[in-house]
């Protein structure tokens, strides 16, 4: 699907990239030492870091990634909402103050605080990397897909301008720019996705989503036991195909070809419109029948069947929080369901109409297999998704470096609080915008994640603008807050503590502004290289290795006087492998690999459910094995 | 080897009290949270079942969750730094 290029959306987008470089500019001058550099001299008020822990945390796969899962699952997208709030309860009562007291710059140096462990300093300087990379990889892959539909630019020219944006801040005051960006856009964030979700509730539902949106029609048909004859003149039957129950059936009118879906029995056929992307051997990609430019692959999303107490209508009027969200589970909305045939040489992706109670939608099963045809591994994996949800967001280390960028540990904990409210409020609002995409016929098939953007252009180009902007600004935070953890891995945590190299204050901030530019460049080549690629997939990674590899960690150091350097460097690096060896060797991976998922040696996808008790289990072993060495030292 | 602080903080002695009040919490919330993964697993169904102001336990539930986070994010703070400002004293607290 193709956007026209709104000029507005790279207006708002230039004054927030020229504002945020007049800031970084501004505070450079003022960093000159590794704790300005590291962790903004620790004078961050509480209220700022707060939000700027929003505009961290709230990435590009909170806000396109939820809204779009939403938009085309229901309530399973809204699971991940909650499952990342709650991990912040985690960071409140049992992280947030200890993490102030014991570390300095990096997460690492409260891991290390009691021991000055070689062994810690290199495991979890591995860990900060593994995580930040994972995390970093879908952000840049997210701006190049921004930029071209928006801006009419290019993949690898949305990466370069994203990737040396954020180089630009981070390379030039660290952590201060980092906080700043990411304080103006979270609160950017949260105060424009309320205004859409407002707009959303007093606009209501309707049946007919808007005067442009497309209708789709139906064919009665005649079938003599080869081919398909619709009832009408300008229908030509021009193929058939099946996929297990469903058979499609091609018609060509005035040239084009598209593709519909068989419904009903002998005697009573009718040929439902599907909408179709027609990948031709030369690559070229035909929408509908005809090149995307020519616009028929419709925006799609409307109720079949709108019910307001108990009753049919055409429109709701405005409606309130909680009506919105019960008339849509008292309705049937149109949903659609996406199957792959072959045509001939061509590969044909076809989305066909898939009405779908609101009940349905309102309740978990949709994406997560919890509830018809379901497996207890199914479920098992949807806990094990939970859990590195629960304990995932705390040991994140671009999260836990914002610890110290605030005075005290009274202000680590305020903050943390400011972040839940401002967090949890813009995740209630992903369930609104999520079901307003779904139903307001603006969603995009090819792409889930235009959802909330899409679904901001329905209420006009200014709001769509401001919310496209945003977009570009999300990635802008995230990415700068992964550069600052991702570099003070390398120059804190390997270059000074761990390999020894003596520095001064100058030289340490110099190696680190060199591996912000560093990493920026690496992921710049990543966000480039897996151009086309759905990497989302990746922060849940970051996700499970993060809950696996440091939270074992974090939580026995603070609660078990027996744990040991070497306990806490063993723990760090079976949770990793152990991870990430069951997220490759998983059944979604045997797929991505193109082997049948079920000759997958492991029927798990999710790996926190073994591999966060694994890593407890391997510090508790190896602490017990190495007390005689800690009493000597 | 000497590791330089972004800021030097004070001792503080209220720190067992936040951390046993942090632990409790946490057990609660966890309780909590756990509850509502067990029925999203065991007993989808049940979430379908609307509860009150019109909407399904699943919607009504989730959002419990975050409203809890946030309410138990203030009642911890509210008590934390009561005992900060009793044990450590205001004047010393706003030093740190």
């Amino acid at each position: 699907m193709t956007y026209p290029v709104s000029y507005l959306a790279v207006m708002f987008f230039v004054v927030f990239v020229a504002l945020v470089l007049g800031l970084s500019f501004y505070f450079a001058r003022k960093t000159k030492t590794a704790s300005g550099y590291f962790a903004a001299g620790g004078t961050i008020h509480w209220g700022v870091n707060g939000i700027a822990f929003a505009g961290d945390y709230l990435s590009a796969a909170s806000f396109l990634g939820i809204c779009g899962m939403i938009a085309f699952s229901g309530y399973d997208g809204f699971l991940y909402s909650i499952g990342y709030l709650a991990g912040w309860i985690v960071a409140l009562f049992i992280i947030a103050e200890p993490m102030k007291r014991m570390g300095k710059f990096t997460f690492t140096d409260a891991l290390d605080s009691k021991f000055n462990s070689k062994g810690i300093q290199l495991m979890a300087a591995i860990s900060t990397l593994i995580v930040s990379i994972c995390y970093l990889i879908p952000q840049m892959v997210g701006a190049g897909a921004l930029v071209k539909p928006l801006l009419g630019l290019e993949h690898w020219v949305g990466v370069l301008i994203v990737g040396t944006i954020v180089i630009i801040i981070v390379a030039t005051a660290g952590m201060t720019s980092t906080t700043y960006v990411q304080f103006i856009k979270g609160g950017l964030l949260i105060l424009f996705s309320t205004i859409l979700t407002v707009s959303l509730i007093i606009n209501g539902l309707h049946k007919k989503p808007s005067d442009e949106y497309h209708d789709f029609i139906t064919l009665d048909a005649v079938f003599d036991g080869e081919s398909y004859t619709p009832d009408s003149e300008n229908y030509k039957f021009a193929g058939t195909a099946k996929v297990k129950d469903s058979e499609f059936v091609k018609l060509e009118k005035d040239g084009i070809l598209t593709w519909w879906k068989v419904k009903g029995s002998e005697g009573s056929i009718i040929l439902e419109e599907a909408l179709s992307s027609t990948v031709k051997p030369d690559e070229t990609v035909l929408y509908n029948g005809a090149p995307a430019s020519e616009g028929r692959f419709f925006q799609v999303g409307h109720i079949s069947k709108l019910i307001m107490n108990g009753k049919e209508v055409e429109k709701t009027g405005p409606l309130n929080p909680f009506s919105i969200l019960s008339v849509i589970e008292d309705s049937e909305i149109v949903r659609f369901a996406k199957t792959s045939v072959k045509d001939g040489e061509n590969k044909v992706t076809i989305w066909y109409q898939n009405p779908t109670p609101g009940k349905t939608i309102m309740r978990p099963g949709l994406k997560f297999k919890v509830d018809k045809g379901s497996t207890f591994w199914s479920k098992l994996n949807f806990v094990s998704l939970m859990l590195a949800l629960f304990l995932g967001t705390a040991s994140l280390p671009h999260i836990l470096i914002r610890y110290y960028t605030v005075p005290s540990q009274r202000d680590a904990r305020k903050s943390t609080i400011v972040a839940i409210c401002g967090i949890g409020f813009f995740y209630i609002l992903t369930l609104y915008m999520g079901l307003g995409a779904m139903t307001h016929g603006v969603l995009d098939l090819s792409s889930s994640n235009m959802s909330a953007p899409l679904l901001a252009k329905y209420f006009g180009v200014g709001l769509f603008s401001i919310i496209s902007a945003i977009a570009f600004a999300t990635v802008l935070g995230t990415v700068s807050g992964l550069i600052v953890a991702s570099s003070g891995a390398i120059a804190h945590d390997l270059m000074d503590r761990f390999m020894g190299i003596k520095m001064t204050e100058k030289q340490k901030v110099f190696a680190g502004k060199v591996s912000a530019f560093g990493i920026g460049m690496i992921a710049i080549i990543l966000g480039i290289l897996f151009k086309g690629m759905n990497v989302s997939f990746l922060v849940g990674w970051a996700f499970a290795v993060a809950a696996s590899a440091n939270l074992p960690a974090i939580i026995m150091l603070l609660f078990w006087k027996k744990t040991t350097a070497k306990g806490i460097a063993a723990s760090i690096f079976v949770g990793i492998v152990s991870a990430l060896s069951i997220i490759l060797l998983s059944p979604d991976m045997f797929a991505r690999y193109g082997f049948d998922k079920a000759s997958s040696p492991i029927s798990l996808s999710q790996p926190g459910i073994i591999s966060i008790p694994l890593s407890f289990l391997t510090l508790v072993v190896v602490s017990l094995m190495t007390q005689k060495q800690k009493e000597k030292a | 080897m000497q590791q330089h602080e972004a800021v030097e903080l004070g001792e503080d002695k209220a720190a067992k009290f936040k951390s046993r009040v942090g632990l409790i919490l946490f057990g609660v919330y966890s309780f909590i949270y756990a509850g509502f993964v067990f029925i999203n697993t065991w007993s989808p169904e049940t979430m379908g079942i609307k509860v009150a102001f019109g909407l399904n336990l699943a919607v009504f539930y989730g959002f419990f969750l975050i409203i809890l986070a946030i309410v138990m994010g203030i009642i911890y703070n509210h008590y934390c730094t009561k005992m900060e400002n009793k044990l450590n004293g205001e004047e010393e607290e706003n030093k740190e």
